[in-house]
């Protein structure tokens, strides 16, 4: 438990620029620098910490819609990657003092370790409703004052559409990872799971290491690679399975790992989540598009239309696989989002891939959905191991 | 599922008078689904004794009757109105434990009466401490250490093993009537005695104390295709020891980490499925350990509950009128959410506000009566306000009970005054008496608590003092620390606030 001076209204200036030429006036919270990216909002009540280093997240300021956060500071063990990976933090108003067995440290000691931008104090709901109607907008957020060059600034922050972002947050070296559930979530699991004796090699798009433990409690062997290895490559390793992960950004640019996914269809069983999911799309030969504000929390309805279960998911995207696009030769849509319709989850059995948009490893959000690796094991089961 | 067409006439049976420990919040939930059940074309007679409720207007039901809610009156009513089934989920315990009567007596067989809601093993599943604990077990919750005890001899043999201090819970009984807390072995026979007594079936638990710990709810919907979402999370201000209905509440949870909150939704999503609550709204309760985290289930109501109130507006998730839809068939995607009016039901709310609410007592209409809180419900009422920050939706809170205050301080009615020599409250903060009166007010939860806190604040004592005195979390403590903060500020400037107006 850390407190320091109650000190909203002591706190430096800081402003958030967007590009329509909108500023918000607020307070400096983390750390005092300035900030580009594109500015995004996110739903969740609980979880700041795995959405800060969820490498998803990466190039964009992420605003969160609940008020109060930093209640329970920040621990070890809750991270998705090695550091924060968010461009800037935006949120109502920060807690003064943390409170929870695990926490370690502040939330906003957190952030200023790793230089991280912050604004508080500002009114985050008009902002939400100023981008689900506009749309996510570029923005910086600025210390001080802002200054007249403040929105230039915002216009000056590269669109996120045709952006390769993967090449920045993918591993330079390919790694292997042993490390399974933290015992906080492992406790929730059916008893039960066994290490199959499977060798999967991951494509590395900016993975959450939620997707890494998931993986590694159910196979025996898991093998971490960059985004640019090829077909070629992947299959000298002789996997069992391959699966695709989540990223940040827009996944037509990642061209070369749409190449590669080609090369490996039919010939090993491919799980794909998030941009995997999408670049999976893409490499069955569909297309997609970017949504108007995205779906970022831990709330979405997905409907599996084979079994009508619903599942509340965990989601953070921007970009949305187009249905009408798949071609028609045993690709089909397995999931659906309740709330607007869009594409959830896809299937192709003759090519032994299946994807889905949303988290099932959770972190933050709900576990509902952890069924889909117990499918690709059952997938690789079936190919015979 | 679409709707059930093989049911026409539904009984729903109301909670009966308006007693403390259940008060009008049933007329809600009845009315409301009520409304959804007669929407939807069924034919709905109604049950109610108490003719000041909502629910017995003539356009509420198709017929009412103004009868009492027991089993000879009910059969009666069976008979005269053959329905095909009957909806005991809406009217509070009252209504459930009369369901239960007409199941036990055999009523419902005899006329070929349906439970819809909630099956019969369900609810003696969730209020049956044994089966209950049994319940737990089979899918690995933990529980408090308890045994369960019918006489004297039981009850002593019981405490050896799980030691004081302890918790009395008599089975089946409303707003935790009989219940207790005993520090020692004169207390213990006592509340034994009395526990024993106030139960209808002569049964109480004795459990092991988990005074001081966090206490969390969860409001949770489940469809018959065993669609199950979480509505509302709940974070109880008091801590354990105090009845929820006396706790200052609020949503959604504040302190609780990602993985520690999925931890109680699975846990949650379990329980329903255990106990088998087959559709409609249930409301369960944990504790969480501050030192490690360690969570216990504390109980089920397999029911829309006083909570469910509270959290339907919290989050505008109608959980009445859902309820009574999903009893007659319907799953959570086949239900429009009222908010949205276009995306389905099968949702989990998401709030950017909270929600507090504070009990509203009225022990200057009871005098003589003991105003310590207790694991017994002692208020009569509640207000609820909603706040883009805890502190805004403290002070709406405070201000809409109507106990002559205008929030926390500030409003020259505080009953010690620290900061002004010149005034007739003014008490120095070393004064001895004064600090044994917030002492004792702190450690002991009465309905003034909140003001004392406040008070120890101004006083001097520290937030870890004030912690180990009363248990609130540190996170509740410091928010209430900076509403005193800025009190101070807004004094320290009052002659000139142009810096607050520039901030």
């Amino acid at each position: 438990m850390v407190s320091h001076e109650f000190s909203s209204i002591h706190r430096p200036p800081a402003v958030l620029a967007l590009e329509d030429g909108t500023i918000f006036r607020g307070r400096a919270f983390g750390a005092l620098t300035e900030s580009g990216g594109e500015v995004v909002f996110n739903t969740s009540m609980t979880g700041y910490q795995e959405v800060l280093t969820d490498p998803s997240y990466y190039g964009q300021i992420v605003t969160m819609t609940y008020p109060l956060i930093g209640n329970y500071g920040v621990n070890e063990e809750d991270v998705e990657s090695k550091r924060i990976q968010v461009a800037g933090f935006i949120i109502k108003e920060p807690s003064r003092l943390y409170s929870n067995w695990r926490g370690g440290v502040s939330l906003e000691e957190w952030m200023m370790s790793q230089n991280v931008a912050g604004l508080c104090g500002i009114d985050t709901r008009a902002l939400v409703r100023k981008l689900r109607n506009v749309g996510v907008m570029r923005g910086v957020i600025l210390p001080g004052e802002g200054g007249d060059d403040a929105v230039g600034k915002a216009r000056a922050v590269p669109s996120m559409a045709g952006l390769d972002l993967v090449k920045a947050v993918t591993t330079g070296e390919p790694y292997d990872w042993n490390q399974s559930l933290h015992a906080l979530h492992k406790q929730t699991l059916p008893d039960g799971i066994e290490r199959a004796p499977f060798r999967v090699v991951a494509y590395d798009f900016g993975i959450k290491q939620n997707i890494l433990r998931n993986l590694a409690e159910r196979v025996s062997e898991l093998h971490v690679v960059p985004a640019t290895a090829s077909a070629e490559d992947v299959l000298a390793m002789k996997p069992d399975g391959v699966f695709l992960s989540n990223g940040p950004g827009d996944p037509e640019p990642v061209d070369y790992a749409i190449n590669s996914v080609r090369g490996l269809l039919g010939k090993v069983p491919v799980f794909g989540i998030c941009l995997g999911h999408q670049i999976l799309g893409l490499a069955l030969g569909g297309k997609t598009y970017k949504l108007k504000f995205g779906h970022r929390g831990a709330n979405q309805p997905v409907k599996d239309l084979d079994t009508g279960k619903i599942d509340i998911t965990s989601q953070n995207h921007g970009f949305c696989v187009d249905a009408d696009s798949m071609p028609g030769d045993g690709v089909r849509v397995t999931h659906l989002n309740l709330n607007d319709n869009t594409v959830e989850g896809l299937e192709d059995q003759a090519k032994m891939c299946f994807s889905v948009q949303y988290h099932p490893e959770a972190s933050p959000g709900p576990h509902d959905a952890t069924h889909h690796f117990d499918k690709f094991i059952d997938l690789m089961k079936k190919q015979g191991g | 599922m679409p709707r059930r067409n093989d049911i026409h006439k539904i009984l729903v049976i109301g909670s009966g008078p308006i007693v403390i420990g259940q008060a009008c919040e049933f007329d809600y939930s009845g009315t409301q689904g009520c409304k959804a059940l007669k929407e939807e074309g069924y034919e709905v007679v109604l049950v109610n004794s108490n003719p000041a409720t909502i629910m017995t207007d003539p356009e509420t039901g198709d017929r009412t009757y103004i009868e009492p809610i027991i089993p000879e009156a009910l059969e009666r009513i069976i008979e005269a109105e053959r329905p095909d089934c009957l909806l005991p989920t809406l009217g509070g315990q009252t209504a459930l434990n009369a369901a239960v009567s007409l199941a036990d007596l055999g009523i419902l067989e005899k006329y070929n009466v349906e439970l819809i809601g909630a099956k019969m093993p369900a609810i003696q599943k969730a209020e049956d401490r044994e089966l209950f604990k049994a319940a737990m077990a089979s899918i690995g919750q933990e529980i408090p250490q308890s045994a369960y005890v019918r006489n004297m001899q039981e009850a002593l043999d019981a405490i050896d093993e799980i030691g004081f201090p302890v918790i009395i819970r008599p089975s089946f009984t409303l707003g935790g009537s009989g219940a207790g807390t005993a520090y020692n072995r004169e207390e213990y026979e006592e509340t034994v005695r009395w526990g024993l007594e106030c139960s209808p079936v002569h049964t109480i638990l004795v459990e092991e104390s988990v005074l001081g710990w966090k206490e969390y709810e969860l409001e949770v919907m489940r469809d018959l295709a065993d669609n199950v979402v979480i509505i509302c999370s709940i974070e109880n201000f008091d801590p354990m020891g105090v009845h929820t209905g006396d706790s200052i509440t609020v949503a959604p949870a504040q302190t609780l980490t990602d993985k520690e909150y999925q931890l109680m939704r699975d846990a949650a999503i379990d329980i329903i499925r255990e106990i088998g609550v087959e559709t409609g709204g249930s409301n369960i309760q944990f504790a969480v350990n501050p030192e490690d985290g360690r969570m216990v289930v504390i109980e089920m109501n397999p029911r829309v509950s006083r909570s469910s109130a509270l959290a339907s507006k919290a989050t505008g998730f109608p959980i009445a009128k859902i309820a009574a839809k999903l009893a007659v068939g319907y799953t959570l995607d086949e239900i429009r959410n009222d908010i949205t009016r276009e995306t389905p039901a099968s949702f989990e709310p998401t709030i950017d506000y909270v929600v507090t609410k504070i009990p509203r007592w009225a022990f200057e209409k009871l005098p003589g009566a003991n105003a310590t809180l207790g694991t017994q419900m002692k208020s009569v009422g509640e207000a609820m306000s909603i706040g883009r920050t805890f502190k805004e939706s403290l002070q709406k809170g405070l201000r809409s009970l109507e106990i002559d205050r205008y929030g926390l301080g500030c409003d020259g009615k505080d009953k010690f005054v620290f900061h002004d020599p010149a005034h007739p409250r003014y008490r120095k903060a070393s004064d001895p008496v004064v600090r044994e009166e917030i002492e004792k007010k702190l450690k002991i939860p009465n309905p003034d608590r909140i003001f004392y806190i406040r008070y120890a604040f101004q006083a001097g004592y520290s937030l870890e003092q004030v912690f180990d005195l009363c248990k609130v979390d540190p996170w509740f403590l410091a928010n209430v620390q900076e509403i005193i903060m800025m009190e101070d500020e807004l004094r320290a400037i009052k002659d000139d606030v142009q810096p607050l107006i520039s901030s």
